[in-house]
């Protein structure tokens, strides 16, 4: 910096302090927190939510009509059930952290569910997608944002099955996630009842090598391949897929909707199908808002497929604390009764479980390095075609 | 079973053997010398397959575009960076801690394999993501029914089978692998016999984690995909594929490297359960292995523990 610049910049950090230093006497603090994956395989995904939920806060302390000043305590759960007990039970056990938008992962959401029943913690999950993080118990603390994997199997099966493939070879990870994907797929699938599979391989959430699985699908020669797990090993896949000279369609779920599949895929992604709850940013009533929002504050991290969701799930509790202050207890209460709230994801309406009800299903292919709305794709208008498409 | 599938899982299994007994020589090699385990040798693997790409995207953004040049420089580049890294390792962190109990050495160098790999994952660029490798062999593969004969596959097989002829040769037929020999088999009687026991040492883990930038790339060229976490499982793996062929045996850890990929492979193909029991079968044939013969299939000619 040179000499010159030095006292302007003097001014103007003291002049930051004093107006922090006013608002900060003019309003109580109340912590709120945030828990995803910011580490790992899947982190590009935690840092786009905790980028959001980030965002969520910091225009609601720039609201001059809010009644409190908050502060965002982030926790890495590594997409990992054991860690996400730990840091759900650090934050729950901090009495001044009065509500959380929480994990993106299944297998974290599912193992740290009971820690916030236990801590009477209250918390909106904004991404992970396993139907039992709000159904296997009732537990008036947890809620979701986002639909369950249930919705996107149902679309995908139907899909699928209007293309009129009738082979269909299965891949999913042995987390909860994964097998839910495949019971959930399996499930609907047989329901219509037009294609069967073949073939169902549960590999390991961290496995590198899946020429030996990949082998032993070639023989069996289905036209489709469904992969119900995360992107990292979604990448591996595909990859080995071509390796092998395996040419059937690489069938997704919202797990592999992120950037960093097709930066990790290059042309080879071009074809992947894949389906999540909710629109793309840009289709959202509110989504012009936030992607504006967002870019202003100039984050690292794009906000990736669920970030508008943690940014629901974090607009909720605070707009929560400022109707019925800080006090856990209130704000549990207060989330039981959301009915057709208006948010940027649309509307939202909490069933008894705290699932919120509103399932649109976005399916998407990728086409030219892009997620493309199927609807809007050159392979939906029928100018390219998916391998053995009919 | 199909002729042309067995082949494919053979081919499979060959690969994937391969990149096991390159790591677990250097295991082999590193216990020779000094009688030490060095956990952070996968991680060395991760380390030099991002060298590999990094020195990749400097040569594109220089616009170098022949695709055996920019190998030739990854490979080089990486490997050399890895033997002057394991250089690093012997030097500054293995041998201060000789007189030390073994246990030290091994959780010194499990601590900072963890240290490399959270750096790869933190400072390397979106390093958390995994990351396409360039495929820099011919992509021209053979259909021969349901085998996939790919060029590529025999370049790399061939290449892994002349490293490994090469350091047998290095060992056996030069005055270098003498000397590394008669250091893994005497310190102080090497030392008399006037050889330099700390250069020796050095180059022997030089060596290795050479070798283990070469699986890097090979890793990274076989499945067109790096993660930071490669090197962690194929360091266990490589570390077991060591123990049941013996360590300290060179022969014994590349048996024990196609042993392991094999057992992988029978697991997947052969035995009616999910397939993600297949390193579970692996393993427990491993412990039954080790159960049966604790030193190893091929043992030390000498053994200094009993």
């Amino acid at each position: 910096m040179t000499k010159n610049g030095q006292p302007t910049a003097v001014v103007i950090a003291a002049l930051i302090f004093a107006v922090a230093a006013v608002t900060a006497e003019a309003k109580d603090k109340v912590k709120v927190g945030f828990i995803g994956p910011l580490t790992g395989g899947v982190s590009a995904n935690g840092l786009g939510g905790r980028n959001s939920a980030d965002l969520a806060v910091r225009l609601r302390n720039t609201d001059p009509k809010a009644k409190y000043e908050y502060e965002l305590v982030v926790l890495d759960d590594e997409c990992k059930p054991n860690v996400a007990v730990q840091v759900a039970t650090k934050m729950a056990a901090d009495k001044d952290i009065i509500g959380g938008a929480t994990h993106y992962c299944s297998a974290a959401a599912i193992a740290a569910v009971d820690t916030y029943h236990k801590f009477g913690f209250p918390v909106i999950v904004w991404g992970a997608v396993l139907p039992d993080i709000t159904y296997r118990n009732k537990y008036e603390e947890v809620h979701r944002v986002n639909g369950t994997m249930i919705n996107q199997n149902e679309a995908n099966a139907e899909l699928i099955s209007k293309f009129g493939y009738k082979t269909i070879a299965v891949i999913h990870d042995t987390t909860d996630y994964g097998k839910g994907h495949n019971e959930y797929f399996s499930k609907a699938l047989a329901k219509i009842g037009k294609a069967n599979i073949v073939g169902t391989f549960g590999v390991t959430a961290d496995q590198q090598d899946f020429t030996a699985e990949l082998t032993k699908i070639k023989a069996l020669n289905p036209e489709v391949i469904y992969f119900g797990g995360l992107t990292p090993i979604g990448v591996r896949i595909r990859s080995q897929m071509d390796k092998l000279g395996i040419k059937a369609v690489f069938d997704g779920t919202s797990g592999i909707v992120s950037d960093a599949y097709i930066q990790g895929l290059g042309p080879l992604a071009e074809g992947t199908l894949a389906f999540r709850e909710g629109a793309p940013a840009e289709k959202l009533p509110g989504g012009k808002f936030f992607m504006e929002k967002y870019n202003q504050q100039k984050y690292d991290n794009a906000p990736e497929a669920y970030g508008a969701f943690a940014y629901v799930a974090m607009d909720m509790i605070l707009d929560t604390i400022e109707t019925v202050g800080p006090d856990r207890k209130k704000v549990i209460e207060a989330l039981s009764n959301v009915k057709d709230r208006d948010s940027i994801v649309g509307k939202i309406t909490f069933d008894d479980h705290g699932q919120n009800t509103v399932p649109i299903i976005t399916k998407y292919v990728i086409q030219d390095g892009n997620f493309v709305e199927w609807d809007d794709s050159e392979y939906a208008s029928g100018k390219r075609k998916l391998q053995g498409q009919k | 079973m199909d002729a042309g599938l067995f082949a494919q899982y053979v081919m499979n299994g060959l690969m994937l053997g391969m990149m096991y007994a390159l790591v677990a020589v250097g295991f082999t090699l590193f216990f020779g010398v000094l009688d030490v385990i060095k956990f952070s040798h996968g991680d060395v693997l991760t380390v030099g397959a991002f060298t590999a790409l990094a020195a990749f995207t400097g040569l594109s953004s220089f616009g170098f575009k022949s695709q055996w040049f920019d190998l030739a420089v990854m490979l080089a580049l990486a490997t050399l960076m890895m033997a002057l890294l394991g250089m690093l390792i012997a030097r500054y962190l293995v041998m201060p801690l000789r007189s030390a109990p073994a246990l030290n050495t091994l959780l010194i160098t499990l601590m900072l394999g963890t240290v490399l790999r959270e750096s790869v994952r933190l400072f390397y660029p979106q390093g958390a993501n995994p990351k396409p490798f360039p495929s820099l062999l011919p992509r021209a593969s053979l259909e021969l029914g349901e085998f996939n004969l790919r060029v590529d596959n025999v370049l790399m097989l061939t290449a892994g089978v002349l490293v490994i002829v090469g350091i047998q040769y290095l060992l056996n037929r030069t005055k270098l692998g003498l000397a590394i020999r008669a250091v893994a088999q005497d310190e102080e009687t090497a030392r008399a016999m006037g050889i330099n026991f700390t250069a020796i040492v050095l180059i022997t883990f030089a060596i290795g984690s050479g070798l283990a930038a070469f699986a890097g790339v090979m890793n990274g060229l076989y499945y067109n995909e790096i993660n930071f976490g490669i090197g962690l499982y194929l360091g266990v793996i490589g570390f077991s594929a060591a123990i049941i062929g013996g360590l300290g045996s060179i022969y014994g850890a590349i048996l024990g490297g196609f042993l392991f990929a094999g057992l992988q492979t029978v697991a997947t193909v052969l035995l009616p359960f999910s397939s993600a029991y297949k390193d579970v079968f692996a393993f427990a044939v491993v412990i039954a292995i080790m159960a049966w013969r604790p030193t190893g299939l091929i043992q030390e000619k000498i053994s200094e523990r009993v």
